[in-house]
């Protein structure tokens, strides 16, 4: 079976600027795929290159085994884009962007399909309205819909959540994971991490055109040599000599941090404590995250490059 | 072939939703240059033995209004589309570039036709001029609105800001229009004029357009069918080229 996106030796520059440089990158179907990098890092760049918005320098992109510029009517078809800036039609309504999506795809009469993804995403009440009439959350779920009127296999959506409510967050992820469930793959790019790291089992990471990281969400944290941090408020506020070595240089509101890398050392960590009659006032565990990696990542790789 | 309907039909619904901007306003601003002209050039003017100036200045004024319609229908669509981003929808769609240059023809022609046949009835409530042959004159009006379709769709794409947009049409197809014999025959004109105004395809557009009304124009209508068809073929295959380019669409 073909990935779901295959871009191979991919390289974009703008005049002297290099947005992308030799990207290398296989989606699998059905897999939850983060693509995380700060501003300016290239996704959107990379993921315009896959919709056929933007030309690659060179190398080759394939969605579902379709070539995106040699065979780009099946490309497009097999695949769904939620652009990143909130652009609509002001002519028309919500069901009438609707319908002329899916005919741009050739699909006719996908008014139940219609009904269901308005229903989904609790765009019901304006499905009559005017896309002018809306606010920049409603816009951004109908720009959500439109991706998915012909069903695609493969969803990418550049952040979806950028300003978006609480609310609609939730609806957004319960809809798209959903969809993943169903076979979907889904590509998404968002600077919210706690949310890549919930839903997506694959991360890429990219930095200044170049992708820094590839593997899956659990190896990437699991990766951290960071492992687990206990912080502590000790009385009388002092260490134990064997607990130094443990000890980050770091402070936190007041709290130290000890660094342990699995669980069974907690033990011997309080047993030093209470050897030197140390009382604990409060205590917070903290598990890496994806931001952790993610921040490890841009500054190692900063490094790097100096 | 859904696809292509589909934008035909948005393309359609765009301008018939703003109807009176694009349909009325040109009846209006048209039947007014016709009263204007009538009432101060009428005595003074002679163009054609037997053909009364007014006479000869409805069809020039109707394909004025067509012209600048279908150049405005599909240039308007475009810039707006760019301009506003939601180009993307059409960009992401399996949508050809044959199928997309069609579309937005089509709906110009439409326009043209529609302004033109509008324009003419509205003449009609205050002067009688019946065409003669209306095969030629729908001949014309198709051609030349698929021509400033194609030619709007070309400045819609280049342009990057609609002060582009308004140098286009203002420095390239106002002055082709005015100076292709709208209000006057070229053969009242000195001969490095008459000269000047053969290089003009928009000439042969409005002096073909004529013919079938009165069934006399500056040269045949044949030749003039043949430098129209040309022209729309060599603007429409550019056109083409451009956008299977993705000159400045696809970047």
């Amino acid at each position: 079976m073909s990935p779901a996106i295959a871009i191979k030796q991919v390289s974009k520059c703008y005049g002297s600027v290099c947005a992308l440089t030799e990207i290398n990158l296989e989606i699998d179907p059905g897999e939850f795929f983060a693509l995380l990098g700060p501003n300016g890092a290239g996704k959107t760049t990379l993921i315009s290159i896959i919709a056929g918005l933007t030309i690659a320098d060179t190398g080759t992109v394939q969605v579902m085994g379709h070539d995106v510029l040699k065979d780009y009517r099946h490309a497009r078809a097999n695949l769904g884009v939620v652009p990143q800036e909130l652009v609509f039609d002001p002519f028309f309504t919500v069901r009438e962007i609707l319908q002329i999506q899916s005919g741009y795809y050739g699909i006719q009469g996908n008014a139940r399909w219609i009904d269901e993804i308005i229903e989904r995403l609790d765009l019901a009440d304006k499905a009559n309205a005017n896309m002018r009439a809306l606010s920049g959350g409603m816009k951004r779920r109908v720009l959500v819909a439109q991706a998915l009127v012909h069903k695609p296999p493969v969803i990418i959506l550049d952040e979806p959540t950028a300003g978006v409510d609480v609310e609609l967050r939730q609806t957004l992820w319960d809809f798209i994971r959903q969809l993943n469930q169903d076979g979907h793959t889904i590509v998404l790019t968002t600077h919210y991490l706690e949310e890549a790291e919930a839903m997506c089992n694959w991360v890429a990471m990219l930095k200044a055109g170049r992708i820094i990281a590839l593997d899956s969400t659990q190896n990437l944290i699991g990766g951290m040599a960071a492992g687990n941090t206990v912080r502590l408020r000790l009385q009388p506020d002092y260490l134990p000599d064997g607990l130094k070595s443990l000890e980050m240089n770091r402070k936190h509101t007041g709290l130290r941090e000890l660094q342990f890398a699995d669980y069974a050392q907690l033990e011997a960590i309080l047993s030093a404590l209470r050897s030197a009659q140390v009382q604990i006032v409060e205590m917070q565990f903290q598990q890496p995250d994806l931001e952790d990696v993610f921040l490890c990542l841009m500054k190692e790789s900063g490094n790097r490059h100096k | 072939m859904t696809g292509f309907f589909t934008l035909l039909y948005k393309e359609l619904l765009r301008f018939w939703k703003v109807g009176f901007q694009t349909l009325m306003a040109p009846m209006v601003s048209t039947l007014l240059y016709l009263l204007i002209f009538h009432h101060v050039l009428e005595a003074h003017v002679e163009v054609y033995p037997e053909v009364a100036y007014t006479a000869f200045l409805i069809p020039g004024l109707v394909m004025m209004a067509v012209i600048q319609n279908a150049f405005a229908n599909a240039s308007s669509s475009m810039i707006q589309s760019k301009i506003s981003g939601n180009i993307v929808f059409i960009l992401l769609s399996p949508l050809t570039y044959r199928e997309i240059f069609f579309a937005y023809i089509l709906a110009s022609v439409a326009r043209g036709l529609l302004v033109g046949i509008g324009v003419y009835l509205v003449t009609l409530i205050f002067f009688d001029t019946p065409l003669q042959s209306p095969l030629w004159s729908l001949t014309f009006v198709i051609l030349g609105s698929a021509i400033l379709g194609a030619l709007g769709l070309i400045a819609g794409i280049w342009a990057d800001k609609f002060d582009q947009l308004a140098a286009f049409q203002n420095f390239i197809i106002l002055p082709l229009t005015f100076l292709s014999g709208v209000f006057y025959t070229i053969h009242s004109l000195p001969t490095g004029w008459q000269y000047l105004s053969h290089l003009n395809p928009f000439f042969y557009m409005i002096d073909g357009f004529r013919y079938g009304f009165f069934g006399v124009s500056d040269i045949s209508p044949y030749a003039s069918f043949t430098i129209v068809a040309i022209c729309w073929l060599a603007i429409s295959c550019f056109t083409i080229g451009m956008l299977r380019s993705g000159y400045k669409l696809r970047h």
